[in-house]
């Protein structure tokens, strides 16, 4: 195994106690980053973040100095909005840094705004993570009365309000356009792209940046040390470190920061530093690399690196950071099920594939669970799947406006392409049960 | 009880006043009625209305949007179980049996003393400590049958009540602004360059 021993950067505070002050984080560097800033210009500040190739931390890992770039020119104001609605299945890291170094978020918010011109900045948390909009309203009432929030920022010219607002479940407002709706005050159903392209047309129809918990936590180690020695770690275009949750049979499930793109699963499933190991020592079925939306990987895939580029042409992706370990013995159509049920029940309703069909994979699902299954179910979830996203392909191709749809194909199409034997024998047992049922012999007419 | 008291009209006005477009306060000021009153009344969605400046119907369309509202009275804990893949895998079906049978109701219903609300809940980002709950919002991790059965009874006995307050309280500290921090809301229609951003015909991007 090589596991690099790199220091963590935006974990590391996470050990102290007092992290979530503002004496705790001024005690171990906050704010150096906003002050050094403030005596460049914003433009040098984008183009080292820029440089940094710091991938999107969200899903869709896209460069976040090349977002910022995409902001038309001349067109004000322009907003940042934080995506704080971390609720990927298997996803948990922007809760963890949200709760332990708000401050952390809070100087990498005001870096962006700074270095973009973003006039306000939203912080969307979501609904159910109580403690994490507890520590991010006292972290920002600190910050504002400390004068890093709000007017005239350090004594600058840069005038900035961060404003705390947060959910209430739903989902696909993880989504960057649907995020933006329900920040309007409107249900949260994704805008068509184009046009509606944040960067573009974001909120309020204006020029808006969307960016994760965890990407904009980088920030000040980015502008405090450089590009350069960000980019000294990781691979290809991974770079950096980054917070990876180990979940499901391992022995020790945790959340992990790593460096990017040199680690591989098998360091982070089987090391004793990170996850440990199978449960019982058994051998591993499947595991999902990268949330409940990617496609499933399998044994062979174990020793490719954490690295994009690597997961994206193996046919899947690194998504969340969510790795969900099945050993030897679990269900897999159950899980498969638990998977589909959510992307069911999450689906916004906008668009007719996505509505009608996650609620049909989950039907077909449920009677082949509970032995209602029929010979034509299989190839049925295959055509639902392929109404949704046609070719059933990676990168998938969709009928709907977000990838909330197509996520649901991508457990159907793991467990079906490499399982398909066990969906069989279910459906072959219920087969079976319903011809073996002798008919019962009636006697008509008969009253004895 | 059901419009804001005067008080928390205050507090809506304030949050309002925050958001470049009123109708943006709308989730924050539905989490307020529900913090007031337990759950949101239709009452408290008119006041919203007239606080915003839409009506009553845009209130609901958002408000029926989204799971955490709720439009009836619930128990005085709402528990709710994860049921995604990794508490799956560790057993979060049997919990959630096991919680039914516990507690005498079924997913999405409250005992008949009002104490306890049962739901399954999508992913709460806690999936290393699967399977794991929350009570309105507080979270359980590694739940097992009988670590929820002394939870059930500590709550029944009035336990936590320092860590869990009643439901619809989220953060207990909220945002303050004082005035002369504020930097204020930049409405859309504010087509100035920031003034940090340099000269204006500079072409600083």
């Amino acid at each position: 195994m090589t596991v690099s021993d790199v220091a963590p950067i935006i974990t590391s505070r996470f050990a102290n106690p007092d992290a979530h002050t503002l004496s705790g984080y001024r005690a171990t560097g906050g704010y150096q980053a906003l002050a050094k800033a403030l005596s460049m210009s914003p433009e040098a500040v984008a183009n080292e973040v820029k440089e940094a190739s710091l991938l999107g931390r969200g899903g869709a890992g896209f460069p976040a100095g090349v977002k910022w770039g995409f902001c038309p020119p001349g067109v004000w104001p322009r907003y940042l909005v934080v995506n704080g609605d971390e609720s990927e299945p298997g996803t948990y890291k922007d809760r963890m840094l949200m709760e332990r170094d708000p401050h952390q978020l809070i100087e990498g918010v005001l870096l962006a705004c700074y270095a973009v011109g973003c006039g306000q900045a939203f912080l969307y948390v979501r609904g159910e993570m109580a403690l994490a909009q507890e520590r991010i309203a006292a972290a920002l009432n600190e910050a504002y009365a400390a004068g890093l929030v709000g007017r005239n920022i350090m004594g600058s010219d840069f005038s900035v309000d961060v404003i705390l607002h947060w959910g209430a479940g739903a989902y696909i407002v993880g989504e960057e356009t649907a995020l933006i709706e329900s920040l309007e005050g409107e249900r949260g159903m994704p805008r068509l792209k184009p046009p509606f392209f944040p960067a573009a047309k974001g909120l309020y129809m204006q020029p808006t940046i969307v960016n994760n918990v965890e990407t904009l936590s980088n920030v000040p180690w980015i502008v405090n040390n450089g590009a350069a020695a960000y980019n000294e770690l990781g691979a290809e275009a991974s770079r950096g470190t980054r917070m990876f949750a180990v979940s499901g049979h391992v022995k020790n499930p945790g959340v992990f920061e790593v460096e990017f793109g040199t680690t591989t699963f098998r360091d982070i499933i089987f090391d004793p530093r990170y996850a440990g190991g199978i449960l019982g020592d058994r051998a591993v079925k499947a595991f999902i690399p990268g949330g409940a939306s990617a496609p499933w990987f399998f044994e062979e895939h174990l020793d490719l690196p954490l690295e994009k580029g690597t997961v994206d042409r193996a046919g899947s992706m690194l998504g969340s950071g969510a790795i969900v370990v099945m050993d030897e013995t679990t269900d897999v159509v159950r899980a498969c099920l638990s998977l589909v049920r959510f992307f069911a029940h999450e689906s916004c309703g906008k668009c007719t594939p996505c509505r009608e069909g996650t609620t049909w994979l989950e039907r077909i699902l449920t009677r082949i669970i509970s032995g209602q299954g029929r010979p034509t179910d299989l190839d049925l979830l295959l055509d639902v799947s392929d109404n949704i996203s046609p070719g059933i392909a990676w990168p998938p191709k969709q009928t709907t406006i977000c990838p909330l749809g197509p996520s649901a194909v991508s457990p159907i199409s793991s467990a079906l392409t490499r399982f398909r034997g066990e969906f069989e024998a279910l459906i072959d047992d219920a087969v079976a049960a319903r011809t073996a049922v002798t008919p019962v012999e009636i006697t008509v007419g008969s009253h004895g | 009880m059901a419009r804001l008291t005067p008080e928390n009209e205050v507090l809506a006005r304030t949050i309002i006043g925050r958001y470049p477009v009123p109708k943006s306060a709308l989730i924050p000021l539905l989490h307020l009625a529900q913090e007031q009153d337990g759950w949101v009344t239709d009452e408290a969605m008119a006041h919203i209305a007239e606080l915003v400046g839409v009506s009553a119907a845009e209130v609901l369309g958002t408000c029926s949007f989204y799971e955490m509202f709720k439009r009836e009275p619930v128990g005085r804990y709402l528990v709710n179980i994860c049921t995604n893949i990794s508490c799956v895998l560790m057993g979060s079906d049997d919990l959630l049996s096991h919680a039914e049978q516990r507690l005498g109701v079924t997913v999405g219903e409250t005992t008949p003393d009002g104490t306890f609300t049962l739901e399954g809940v999508e992913c709460i980002a806690a999936c290393t400590e699967a399977p794991c709950l929350q009570v309105n919002y507080r979270y359980r991790y590694k739940v097992t049958p009988e670590s929820f059965d002394e939870l059930v009874d500590d709550l029944a006995a009035g336990a936590f009540a320092d860590e869990i307050p009643p439901h619809g309280t989220l953060a207990r500290v909220r945002q303050v602004i004082a005035a002369d921090r504020v930097a204020g809301a930049v409405e859309p229609t504010d087509g100035r360059q920031p003034e940090w951003m340099g000269d204006p015909d500079g072409g600083a991007s």
